[in-house]
């Protein structure tokens, strides 16, 4: 498939945020990106905004404070999939297409049980995005380093230990599992190669606060589930997809391109290869 | 019509920023015999339904499938009378 073959739904509720520079990213990189309201696939709307999830290769939940982030983050957006859009989310995750949830985007594919989905796709939560430790809302660059072994084909482009400068913005981000259960869990989620990112200092070393921003167990910052192609992350890669975007992007550090760019350029070079 | 409250609080040893930082807060405004703050979400629902085990089954339903996040969080269910 070529280049601008490629469409990717970026979708969208009240409160979500960051759709124009994911869509702009993917513009960027000569992809075709288009934002949809989530009304446009599962409501009566007018023919010609009425879109239909099977007509796209790549699916994006977006960053942002959907429906207020009541209830719990991404709680909202994930009933409202789970009761109108649960089996064409099912059959698009199941047919290798590449689902990314980005920030709030993360917490509602945890929310719908696709992630980590340890044994196939829960009907409830596995994990949580509990509140971050210092129970504020955190905005700052947080670096991730690329712990994949090779499952998440999608992200293939990235090589184990990379890392990638990516800014954090979020108050409920810290990845937990049930007390007691912790250890299962984090084996279960490595043995099957699911870690994608984890956070790390500036030497590359798994570190607290601040370089974990949130207090995640393991350093955990992404994940995926167990066929590789369903990504979520809370950090924003399409916040330093330039190198301007990056803090020091005056000091040192050549071309134009930042961190996050092979992010997606890496999702795009999936979905060419496969479809 | 039944009417019930539904608290959905963090499991004991999950971290509770949110009460934690409270209780800094209280502690500075002075209240020093404050000991501990927890932070509990509760929900007040009004219910068609006259059938309080029909309620019941109704609220633990919601409980699981948005209220709580079971991984964190307990509940505990209501009906007022």
């Amino acid at each position: 498939m070529k280049k601008g073959d490629v469409k990717v739904c970026i979708l969208l509720i009240e409160g979500t945020n960051c759709e124009e520079e994911t869509s702009h990213v993917f513009e960027e990189l000569g992809a075709s990106p288009e934002r949809v309201h989530l009304n446009q696939l599962v409501r009566d709307v007018p023919p010609e905004l009425k879109r239909s999830l099977e007509d796209y290769h790549v699916l994006v939940f977006p960053g942002g404070f959907s429906s207020g982030d009541y209830v719990r983050a991404g709680a909202i957006w994930a009933a409202r999939l789970k009761s109108r859009l649960l089996q064409d989310l099912r059959t698009f995750a199941s047919e290798g297409k590449a689902v990314v949830g980005i920030c709030n985007g993360f917490q509602v594919l945890v929310e719908l049980g696709f992630l980590p989905g340890i044994g196939g796709i829960s009907e409830v939560p596995q994990a949580a995005l509990a509140t971050n430790d210092s129970a504020h809302y955190e905005c700052r660059p947080t670096l991730l380093k690329f712990e994949n072994r090779g499952l998440s084909q999608p992200l293939s482009r990235f090589h184990k230990d990379q890392t990638m400068l990516a800014p954090s913005a979020h108050t409920e981000g810290k990845f937990t599992f049930p007390q007691g259960d912790e250890r299962r869990m984090l084996t279960a989620l490595d043995r099957a190669d699911q870690i994608l990112f984890r956070y790390v200092d500036v030497e590359g070393e798994y570190a607290g606060y601040p370089w974990n921003p949130n207090g995640s167990i393991h350093n955990i910052a992404g994940i995926c589930n167990p066929r590789g192609n369903v990504i979520g992350l809370m950090p924003h890669p399409e916040r330093s997809f330039y190198r301007y975007l990056h803090p020091d992007w005056t000091r040192g550090g050549d071309g134009p391109d930042g961190d996050g760019r092979l992010f997606f350029e890496s999702i795009l070079d999936y979905v060419m290869e496969n479809f | 019509m039944l009417k019930a409250t539904v608290e959905v609080r963090l499991k004991r040893g999950v971290a509770d920023p949110e009460g934690d930082n409270t209780l800094k807060a209280l502690n500075l405004l002075g209240f020093s015999r404050v000991a501990a703050v927890r932070f509990i979400k509760v929900f007040e629902v009004d219910l068609e339904e006259e059938d309080e085990g029909k309620a019941e089954e109704m609220l633990e339903t919601m409980c699981r499938k948005l209220l709580a996040n079971p991984v964190i969080h307990e509940y505990s269910i209501h009906l007022l009378h």
